[in-house]
């Protein structure tokens, strides 16, 4: 396993706070879940051009398959391949319940849970430093977040598997700005209830 | 951020609460699938019929619906949606399914925007539910992987869709693949089950805000028949009675909440 001391980027993610950054072709980017079971929103961009991002369906297309997990190519929406997950402690990530918004929660929760701190903030926060909008926020990936979906269609976030360290590595194959929402959610199991740190690592090629 | 137990549990319990009304409660309220063959529209406001492979955008007024029936030999229809009065609010397929707990989009169950609205209510639909709100439209690459020769695609469809609304690329979210059975199996593999559908269903969809739809008729990625032969598609806008209280407003807390959100924007 790569060495933290031979990253080049080492970022502490405060609970319920977002991050973005740039990850080069040919770079690792390691997300950790420093304290288990924390959800973490994430979008691709392409550095340079940020019309072309993430996208879930292109995604689930190439693969097959409803989940994101080691050998999962990161398709953009253009079909291209913007990274490939490398490594994975966890074994379970999910790309099909999107990000919790104050207006989401409202129909997901009940109306008072509008005014609490939600993932599209963070990332309308974050992408408006890029000078992308609402309209840029695509759906996401969530790491480390739990979302079995049963052949019925019947799909509930359930209990992280994620354990203290739990990790996920992603090489970019070209170059992305990485945007990055440390879900502050507490209605759902999602971050067990308790919003907790996460780390970034990023290392250079070959590393 | 450091929670207390208590905080915890009552959270957690709160959860639970709504999980257990979402995945047991709710399906139950749901109607059954809609009739075959269609009860013909008396006073179609407009009728299109979408060649195989192309593509078809409309303004939706709200209380205004749209029908899309099959022909033989249809392949699904990939839907995407923009409120018409700021279409950065748009189809939210995640929110979709999460919000209601499941993935199958059958008569009963709503669209939602990102912002916690309502777009579209599923008025009819006689496949109870055989739709993929998973893994959208082909590509210019899934149709080269597939079929010999030229063929036209769901992305570039949409792309023209968005183009033509003076949108972008950027513009355009997760598509609904309607007529599309798309399952997710055990080991998490996404199952295409032809047997759910009937050859001629229909789907009628009810604008809760002004809306324009966008609509491409092409072949599911998973769609297993080997050769591009789509047939067209028909689609007629007209206006269904006024009913304040069906299901879709009703059948489950969360669509009434998202309802409580439309009502709210109108203010």
């Amino acid at each position: 396993m790569r060495s933290e001391t031979t990253a080049i980027q080492n970022h502490h993610i405060p609970a319920e706070a977002p991050w973005s950054g740039l990850v080069r072709q040919g770079q690792v980017i390691r997300i950790v879940d420093s304290e288990g079971q924390q959800a973490v929103d994430t979008i691709f961009y392409r550095a340079d051009d940020f019309a072309e991002r993430y996208s879930a369906q292109d995604t689930l297309r190439v693969q097959g398959s409803a989940y994101i997990g080691v050998g999962t190519q990161v398709i953009s929406n253009e079909g291209n391949v913007m990274l490939t997950v490398v490594a994975d402690s966890c074994g379970r990530h999910d790309t099909m319940a999107g990000a919790c918004s104050c207006e989401s929660n409202t129909v997901r929760f009940g109306h008072d849970t509008r005014y609490l701190h939600a993932c599209r903030d963070n990332f309308l926060l974050e992408v408006t430093k890029h000078g992308m909008g609402k309209r840029d926020i695509v759906p996401n990936i969530n790491f480390f977040m739990n979302v079995p979906i049963q052949a019925s269609g019947e799909m509930t976030i359930v209990d992280g598997l994620s354990k203290p360290g739990d990790h996920v590595e992603l090489r970019a194959e070209v170059d992305v700005l990485c945007v990055i929402s440390n879900c502050p959610q507490v209605n759902n199991p999602c971050n067990g209830f308790n919003p907790t740190p996460i780390q970034v690592l990023i290392w250079e090629a070959g590393e | 951020m450091s929670r207390t137990p208590a905080q915890i549990a009552a959270d957690r319990a709160r959860y639970e609460e709504h999980q257990r009304k979402g995945l047991d409660f709710a399906p139950q309220a749901l109607p059954e699938a809609s009739p075959l063959p269609a009860t013909p529209i008396a006073a179609p406001i407009h009728e299109e019929t979408i060649p195989g492979g192309w593509y078809w955008w409309t303004k939706l007024p709200k209380g205004e619906a749209l029908r899309v029936q099959q022909s033989a030999g249809s392949p699904s229809v990939a839907l995407v949606a923009w409120s018409a009065a700021d279409p950065s609010e748009r189809l939210n397929l995640p929110d979709t399914v999460k919000v209601q707990w499941n993935t199958r989009v059958q008569k009963g169950r709503v669209l939602f925007s990102d912002m916690g609205r309502v777009l579209l209510s599923i008025i009819e639909d006689s496949t109870g539910g055989a739709h993929d709100a998973l893994m959208g439209g082909s590509t210019a690459a899934s149709n080269a992987a597939r079929y010999a020769g030229a063929t036209r695609n769901t992305r570039d469809n949409l792309v023209l869709v968005a183009g033509k609304l003076g949108l972008t690329r950027r513009d355009i979210p997760m598509a609904l693949s309607l007529f599309a059975p798309v399952r997710v199996e055990a080991d998490g593999r996404l199952g295409w089950k032809p047997d759910l559908l009937h050859g001629s269903d229909y789907v009628d969809l009810r604008a809760e805000m002004d809306l324009f739809v966008g609509l491409s008729n092409c072949p599911h990625p998973l769609d297993p028949k080997p050769d591009y032969a789509p047939a067209a598609v028909t689609v007629t806008r007209y206006r269904p009675p006024d009913t304040a209280a069906d299901l879709c407003r009703t059948a489950t807390a969360e669509a009434i909440r998202g309802f409580e959100n439309n009502v709210l924007a109108e203010v």
